[in-house]
């Protein structure tokens, strides 16, 4: 068979989101964020939702992410995303409000606003990018770096002794009355995809629905603070991640 | 005999060489230029073996810059 007889619109099968603009990403190769920012646009597309949802930018490789998604964003300041994006869902009841938001971002400098966010039971959804490291600002020890994970501030290794074990926040925020769901996905695999888009699906709709505070936490990898490829990355992910940070719903209610 | 046939398109501009797709790829259909590169110096992916491919779209799910789309026609049995 020839491929222009397959390569016609009517047989297309799967083509990336329309709400991912032209705007070539500034992500290292392989970067998990790529995908969760395709699997946002997606879910937004599939909901009709292009008009109706207002996301927050982070601080950190996600910040430009306003950029590359044409919906409508504000930009929070380092960790102030859960904040802002209480003041904007309570101004607009009506909105899909999220935010998104690496570990460094949302578990070192902004615990405080998670935390008070999801127990206020704020009718939001956060996306959480878990990197266990600060990929931004060059590969710094994150609150959820592995035990023995090295990093630039870490280069032996995180010692738990000193640092504390990595903050598990997803389980911690399960525990609060206004949480409605909290799970934690993947992105590495086909049927992971899958799974984490059923995720930010459920949680949009969650916000929509004004039924508490959604948390997808995805377990991703930073193949360049790593220091490896991207799919030696996901391996290590599979390996070591995985085992610390079980997938799986921790809350649906 | 398979009983679908897919083709992908790459934009091989976006693409950034970062393998995913090659190893995501249940027929091992896909690879990575190996001396061409693209404007930003990156071996994009492209069709190896394109005989082989069944139009899964596990490329296209795995790709973080949204570069792959996927064409897919039933064959006759
Ligand atoms: C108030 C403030 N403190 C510190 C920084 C420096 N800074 C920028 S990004 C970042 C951490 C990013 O890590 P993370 O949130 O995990 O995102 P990643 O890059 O890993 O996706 C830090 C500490 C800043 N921009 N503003
Ligand atoms: S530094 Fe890490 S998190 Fe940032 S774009 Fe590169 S791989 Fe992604
Ligand atoms: S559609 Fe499936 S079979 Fe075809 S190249 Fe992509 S992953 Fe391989
Ligand atoms: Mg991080």
């Amino acid at each position: 068979m020839k491929s222009e007889e397959i390569i016609k619109p009517e047989n297309m099968v799967y083509q990336p989101t329309h709400l991912l603009n032209e705007t070539q990403m500034h992500y290292c190769p392989g970067c998990s964020h790529g995908v969760v920012h395709k699997l946002i646009g997606e879910v937004i597309e599939e909901m009709g939702l292009e008009n109706d949802t207002i996301g927050i930018a982070p601080v950190g490789c996600g910040v430009f992410i306003y950029r590359y998604l044409d919906i409508d964003w504000q930009e929070a300041a380092h960790g102030r995303a859960p904040a802002l994006a209480t003041a904007v869902k309570r101004l607009n009841p009506k909105k899909m409000v999220f935010t998104y938001q690496g570990d460094g971002d949302l578990a070192a400098i902004g615990t405080a606003e998670t935390i008070h966010a999801c127990n206020r039971g704020e009718n939001i959804a956060i996306v959480f990018i878990n990197n266990a490291i600060y990929g931004m600002t060059g590969g710094q020890m994150a609150p959820t770096t592995l035990p023995g994970m090295k990093s630039a501030t870490c280069p032996d290794g995180r010692d738990v002794e000193v640092t504390g074990a990595p903050l598990k926040i997803s389980d911690m925020v399960a525990l609060l009355d206004g949480t409605c769901y909290v799970t934690r996905q993947s992105v590495h695999t086909t049927p992971g995809v899958k799974r984490a888009k059923k995720a930010i699906r459920k949680a949009f709709e969650n916000s929509m629905a004004n039924k508490g505070t959604s948390l997808v936490e995805i377990v991703s990898t930073c193949s360049s603070g790593w220091k490896m490829t991207p799919d030696q990355a996901n391996k290590w992910m599979e390996e070591n991640m995985f085992p610390y940070f079980p997938l799986g719903d921790i809350k649906d209610r | 005999m398979a009983k679908f046939k897919g083709m992908v398109v790459v934009n091989t501009e976006r693409c950034k060489g970062c393998n995913l797709c090659v190893v995501a790829c249940p027929t091992h259909v896909l690879a990575l230029q190996k001396r061409e590169v693209n404007d930003k110096g990156y071996h994009y992916a492209y069709m190896e073996t394109p005989d082989d491919c069944i139009g899964c779209a596990s490329c296209g799910f795995v790709c973080p810059d949204g570069c792959i789309t996927v064409y897919k026609v039933k064959t006759q049995e």
